[in-house]
């Protein structure tokens, strides 16, 4: 049960900070030329190889129980980041993510930039390129190595991550332009829900909590989790309604 | 010097987020649940439901904030 959360987890995070990256590289792509934006992709792919290459053998290094309580820690705060964000989009508090959006402020910001070539590249093009891919790149990095080391399969939760690359990259691809009928937002929910589900359970376990039906636990919080965030956002969407109608009237 | 100070800028927002109350509630509950876990007081409902509080005291401070 817990290798499907593993793979499903993985695959949506990946899938949401892939949609992003996406957006920037094509961007660049199509108003700067390809070949800059392509090689910072490269170039960033290389550095988040370094970075799984450095972290990933060191996270086995760690006894379990001590990694369960740090890792856990940092799933719980971070996905506690992305629900209370899910949460107030979807309550109406912050403005949804939007992909077309985005992309055309980045067409703009392209288009009006300065060319400066240095190393035989369009300096803007790679720069913003790695950049967009790199820091997306390492929010999928945490989050498989995470979610990995701490179940101990992280070839599994690489695999949800590198599905998730090939069909979001292959859609882009296809389509030529941002894929904005994605439901992000949905998504970032449903990965603000697993992250912080597995924090819980994890971070639990760490410090000598004794779950009732072990493994099986995760289902019971994710459940108690998705009532009471569905339940906040219910409550928060009323009271912006009040708030609108108060500042209306 | 300015890098290692961009760097921890950038570790903080990126594990911290928008809301420093939400890393140190979660701080504070592992602590408190690994002294539970030490009496004979069952201790599996704790941190689902500090979770749940720690996430709503969040919200609240959020949209406050944005009247």
């Amino acid at each position: 049960m817990s290798d499907i959360f593993l793979i499903a987890a993985s695959f949506l995070a990946s899938s949401v900070e892939m949609v992003e990256a996406l957006t920037i590289v094509l961007a660049m792509g199509i108003t700067r030329g390809w070949r800059s934006p392509l090689v910072g992709v490269v170039a960033a792919l290389v550095s988040l190889a370094v970075v799984v290459a450095v972290l990933g053998p060191a996270l086995t290094l760690i006894p379990i129980g001590a990694l369960r309580v740090v890792v856990g820690t940092l799933l719980l705060v971070f996905g506690l980041q992305w629900l209370r964000k899910a949460i107030l989009r979807a309550s109406g508090y912050k403005a949804l993510h939007n992909e077309a959006l985005i992309y055309e402020k980045e067409l703009h910001e392209a288009s009006s930039a300065a060319s400066a070539v240095r190393a035989g590249l369009d300096w803007y093009g790679f720069t913003v390129s790695y950049k967009g891919v790199f820091l997306e790149g390492l929010e999928v990095v945490f989050i498989v190595l995470t979610f990995g080391s701490t179940s101990g399969n992280i070839p599994l939760a690489a695999l949800g991550a590198a599905a998730a690359i090939l069909i979001v990259g292959a859609a882009g691809i296809a389509v030529r332009q941002p894929l904005a009928q994605v439901p992000e937002n949905t998504m970032k929910f449903a990965v603000g829900l697993m992250l912080t589900t597995f924090g819980v359970f994890w971070s639990g376990e760490g410090i000598g909590v004794q779950w009732p039906a072990a493994d099986g636990a995760i289902l019971g919080i994710l459940a108690f989790l998705i009532v009471w965030s569905l339940g906040l956002v219910t409550v928060l969407q009323r009271q912006r309604e009040r708030q609108l109608v108060g500042v209306g009237g | 010097m300015g890098f290692i100070v961009s760097f921890l800028a950038f570790l903080y927002d990126f594990v911290v987020g928008d809301d420093w109350t939400v890393a140190v509630g979660v701080v504070a509950a592992l602590i408190i649940g690994a002294a539970l876990t030490r009496t004979s007081i069952p201790t599996w409902w704790w941190m689902p439901v500090i979770v749940a509080l720690i996430l709503t005291f969040s919200l609240m401070r959020a949209t406050r904030s944005a009247r």
